[in-house]
């Protein structure tokens, strides 16, 4: 188990959760959305390597309403 | 007139548009009304926010599966941020989501007014220009300062009609026709537009273009409101390219005087 800040929230995954396993979890695994890992920008051809540890933050944004 | 409106195209950034009217999407009261109501406007360019996905929510549907971004220009925007840093953390996420090179910079500087931060707005878009991205700026109606945007490269010039959702519409002519007489860039009148007789006073004055979302979002009807907004940009425009004819204070007739009995 490891424990995670996404989107500001704390939230617990397995161990040895990808980007990816992270992202069909939520079903977002196909949608237009960018992912900042620790306050870094991941490429989405990265999702699949890029490993998840304990105390890592993660931030996931799409697109929404705005003027 | 057909043939005009043929050669007469909009350009932002090397993008040909087939409207000057831009729509904003926030503040509607439902993704399908926002949907309608870009559609209505006829806009081929809209703006959109970037803000976190709700984890909480995972059939939450998004807005791209009402809007298809393949049809329709998002212009990501930088909306809600005040500094420099948050709104480039901001574009360059959306950078990442699809592609988009093409941004709406505003950085604020006041949460009363939302006036534009110029200071912040000048030093994102020196950076910006230089990690490649198109920057539409929104800004102050100042021409000194919209010169500096476009001497460090910004692909339009956004000047403000008035305060954001104040519907107060445009409030100073002159400075925005000073900057559209000096400006190689499009000018977009951004903001304060508040119904669809003042965007077309903004396209008379010979804007390339204006960016409305309060206006028709907040209209009791958004979908009529959107089409009003379509033919009142088309009308100014078509007004601005025939020329008004001059003001004088006294009366000429309209009806010869010959042949009177």
């Amino acid at each position: 188990m490891a424990k995670i800040q996404l989107n500001g929230k704390k939230v617990v995954i397995n161990s040895k959760y990808s980007i990816l396993d992270l992202l069909k979890k939520y079903n977002l695994a196909n949608k237009k959305i960018a992912v900042e890992h620790n306050g870094v920008i991941v490429p989405k051809v990265m999702f699949k390597k890029r490993y998840l540890k304990n105390n890592d933050r993660l931030e996931i944004v799409q697109f929404i309403g705005g003027g | 007139m057909e043939v005009n409106l043929k050669k007469d195209i909009f350009k932002v950034a090397g993008k040909s548009l087939k409207s000057r009217l831009i729509v904003g999407t926030g503040k509607y009261k439902s993704l399908l009304e926002t949907a309608k109501a870009v559609k209505a406007s006829g806009a081929s360019m809209i703006t959109v926010a970037v803000r976190r996905v709700n984890i909480l929510d995972k059939k939450k549907p998004l807005l791209s599966d009402y809007i298809d971004p393949k049809k329709t220009i998002f212009l990501p925007n930088t909306a809600g941020c005040f500094t420099s840093e948050e709104a480039l953390r901001t574009l360059r996420l959306a950078r990442e989501m699809g592609g988009w090179k093409l941004v709406k910079l505003e950085v604020l500087g006041d949460k009363k007014t939302l006036y534009p931060n110029m200071l912040e707005t000048i030093k994102s878009t020196k950076i910006l220009v230089k990690e490649g991205f198109k920057v539409m700026v929104y800004c102050t109606d100042d021409p000194l300062l919209a010169k500096k945007l476009e001497d460090n490269g910004a692909s339009a010039i956004m000047p403000l009609a008035s305060p954001i959702g104040s519907g107060l519409g445009l409030q100073n002519k002159v400075n925005i026709s000073l900057i559209i007489k000096q400006s190689r860039v499009p000018v977009i009148v951004d903001a304060g537009i508040g119904t669809a007789s003042d965007a077309t006073i903004a396209m008379e004055l010979g804007c390339d273009g204006v960016l409305i979302n309060s206006a028709i979002a907040q209209a009791n009807k958004p979908i009529l409101m959107a089409k009003a907004f379509r033919d009142a940009v088309i009308s100014g425009r078509n007004s601005y390219l025939a020329g008004r004819m001059e003001k004088n204070y006294f009366a000429t007739a309209s009806s010869p005087s010959e042949g009177l009995i």
